[in-house]
């Protein structure tokens, strides 16, 4: 198990150390760093003395290591626009779209799970048959265009919702929420909804597959013969059985959730990472995409080693197999 | 990211070859009826992007004759030079009619342009990995599950952000993207198929290591990739319009129906809705008709389903 670990750790250096190969390739081999770490605003001297505090004068060698040193410290440099740390930038926005990413996961489970059980219980209902059908749809339309018409029907037509924005945050546990009053509930559902909507036609799939396999196992006979009421049978044994490769995919999928962000975020103008790193493409920020990227890279590296890890925990063929490869 | 998402697909092979597979071919497909929609759907796209300067009522981007004082014209409404603005106009005063017909062009090219190369990379890579196995086949299959395991707009978006905005550089995106896709099908089919006795028999001729994958593996290895290539155009369409959205993919002068929609998504709070909702109607349309005829050919190319 430990030997497990370990070599999934040197695995995940080694993935960090060939990204952080391929951002310093990047930004400064394919473009100018000197117009990409130094704000093109500054005069001659401004300039000679940054190429000198950057190190840009010295062997390419040199200038990795340094590179690797300082983002080691935690310095990516700082921001053009905002003239503060990149990294800390960031992280000031990272609460705002954990938010958003856990309100669709949260979406996704609460809203996928029954839905897929009634379709995989009644599936040759019309109810079932329109679930089935949604979920296709949510499946293969471009996030951005349903985005788009949330935004016209709830804020353009019916005027219901707020068109994008967060509401005022509150202090709760120690995190700034927004989701605790009416209106930052109203500002955040529909960029929930969205950003949930790929997931959620993914869980209902996942339970109504689950649901079908499980319905016919005897465990499921003995229950409903030993007299247990059709309520609980559903509620308890079906649902705890169908649980297991929903939570599984979703902590997979919890990564691809954050990336995705940048879409919603974008959209509906929420104040998150996704929607500072568009801007600052526009903008050219280098320093806050760099620092972008390299956070984003680092936190799917873990999540896959903690998935990964869990995994083999609760499976342990997986870890046969990669002992043997 | 090892063993977690190195489960492979193993596609089954392609059925043997009959008297008239084609004709056999045609009327299998045809007996869906959503599926021949999807296949008119998608000849009638292919038809607006090949025949776009013919059949469109103006050239949007001849700034001659694109007019300021036609901006934002309801559809229906009569341009300066009086043609007809059907589903109205832009911001800029350019009919949206013909603008979609020119976006859908640029569209339909980046995707089937970056599926085609991508399907060739990902062929010589996954054959050559399921060919020769072993260590190589390992190394290969490792790099793909290292890029599989990040989300396609991730990576996308760091190729955009480093080589900046343009078609050309789009189609590499995309290329980068998919070509993993493709390399781990072709795997999948390849190794079932290596096994069989036809190319035991290919190698006993001593044939070539080249002339064996090429012209005897590999089209064995087609039904899937037909399938797996005719859905990742979709997706390639699907990514470059959200791509273009996000305002990082295409140049402003070559708009997609991406940006399209994106440029008339300011102009839809103040209620001019047409500039967004048209482009994205045909977006739609085009995504769902080439998933339709991608899932029946999944359904057709399949041995395993065969009455």
């Amino acid at each position: 198990m430990s030997v497990f670990i370990i070599r999934r750790l040197l695995q995940s250096v080694v993935v960090i150390w060939v990204m952080s190969l391929l951002v310093f390739g990047g930004v400064y081999l394919i473009g100018d760093p000197i117009d990409m770490l130094i704000n093109p605003e500054a005069d001659q001297e401004d300039i000679d003395a940054a190429i000198r505090a950057l190190g840009l004068d010295k062997p390419i060698h040199e200038q990795y290591w340094f590179f690797l040193i300082n983002a080691l410290k935690g310095d990516l440099g700082n921001s053009f626009i905002f003239n503060e740390p990149a990294l800390q930038l960031i992280l000031a926005r990272m609460p705002a779209t954990m938010e958003l990413a856990f309100a669709s996961l949260f979406i996704a489970i609460f809203l996928g799970v029954p839905l897929g059980m009634w379709a995989g219980l009644h599936p040759e209902s019309i109810a079932g048959r329109s679930i089935m059908t949604g979920s296709i749809l949510g499946f293969s339309l471009p996030s951005f265009w349903v985005g788009i018409m949330f935004i016209m029907l709830f804020a353009v037509i019916l005027g219901v919702l707020p068109a994008g924005g967060r509401a005022e945050t509150t202090e709760f546990l120690g995190m700034q929420v927004s989701f605790l009053s009416w209106d930052g509930l109203s500002h955040i559902l529909l960029p929930a909804v969205n950003l949930a909507l790929f997931k959620l036609s993914l869980v209902i799939r996942l339970s109504r597959a689950g649901t079908q396999e499980v319905i016919h196992q005897d465990y499921i006979k003995f229950a409903r013969a030993k007299g247990v009421s059709e309520k609980r049978v559903i509620l308890v044994h079906v649902l705890k059985n169908i649980m297991i490769p929903v939570v599984t995919i979703l902590g997979l999928e919890f990564g691809s959730v954050i990336a995705f962000a940048v879409v919603t975020e974008t959209i509906f103008a929420w104040p998150g990472m996704g929607k500072l790193i568009i801007e600052s493409i526009d903008q050219l920020d280098r320093p806050v995409i760099v620092a972008y990227l390299m956070i984003i890279v680092f936190m799917f590296i873990v999540i896959n080693l903690v998935v990964d890890i869990m995994y083999s925990v609760l499976d342990p063929r997986v870890r046969l197999q990669d002992v043997k490869a | 990211m090892t063993a977690t998402t190195s489960e492979t697909r193993v596609e089954p092979a392609g059925k043997p070859v009959e008297q008239s597979p084609l004709r056999r071919f045609v009327s299998d497909y045809c007996e869906s009826k959503v599926a021949v929609a999807g296949a008119i759907g998608v000849l009638i796209i292919v038809f607006i992007a090949l025949f776009a300067p013919l059949i469109s009522p103006t050239n949007p981007y001849d700034l001659a004759t694109v007019d300021i004082m036609d901006s934002r014209l309801k559809p229906g409404g009569e341009m300066m030079s009086g043609v007809i603005a059907v589903v109205g106009t832009d911001g800029m005063g350019r009919d949206m009619l013909s603008s979609m017909f020119y976006g859908l062009r640029i569209s339909l090219t980046v995707g089937a342009m970056s599926g085609f190369v991508a399907l060739m990379i990902g062929v010589c890579v996954g054959l050559t990995a399921a060919y020769f196995g072993g260590r190589v086949d390992m190394v290969i299959m490792r790099i793909v599950d290292l890029q599989l395991s990040f989300p396609a707009i991730l990576i996308a978006l760091v190729l955009l952000a480093t080589l900046g905005k343009g078609v050309d550089k789009i189609i590499i995106a995309l290329i980068v993207v998919q070509w993993a896709y493709f390399a781990r099908t072709v795997r999948g089919t390849a190794l079932v198929e290596r096994r069989k006795e036809y190319i035991e028999a290919a190698a006993c001729l001593a044939l070539s290591h080249r002339r064996i994958v090429f012209r005897h593996l590999l089209p064995n290895c087609l039904p899937p990739l037909i399938v797996v290539g005719t859905v990742q155009i979709a997706n390639a369409i699907s990514l470059e319009a959200t791509l273009s959205f996000l305002g990082i993919g295409l140049p402003v002068t070559e708009p997609s129906l991406g940006l399209l929609i994106s440029n008339g998504f300011e102009y839809m709070l103040s209620g001019k809705y047409w500039i967004s909702v048209y482009p994205g109607i045909v977006l739609l349309f085009t995504i769902v008709s080439i998933n339709l005829v991608g899932d029946r050919l999944r359904d057709v190319l399949n041995p395993r389903l065969e009455r």
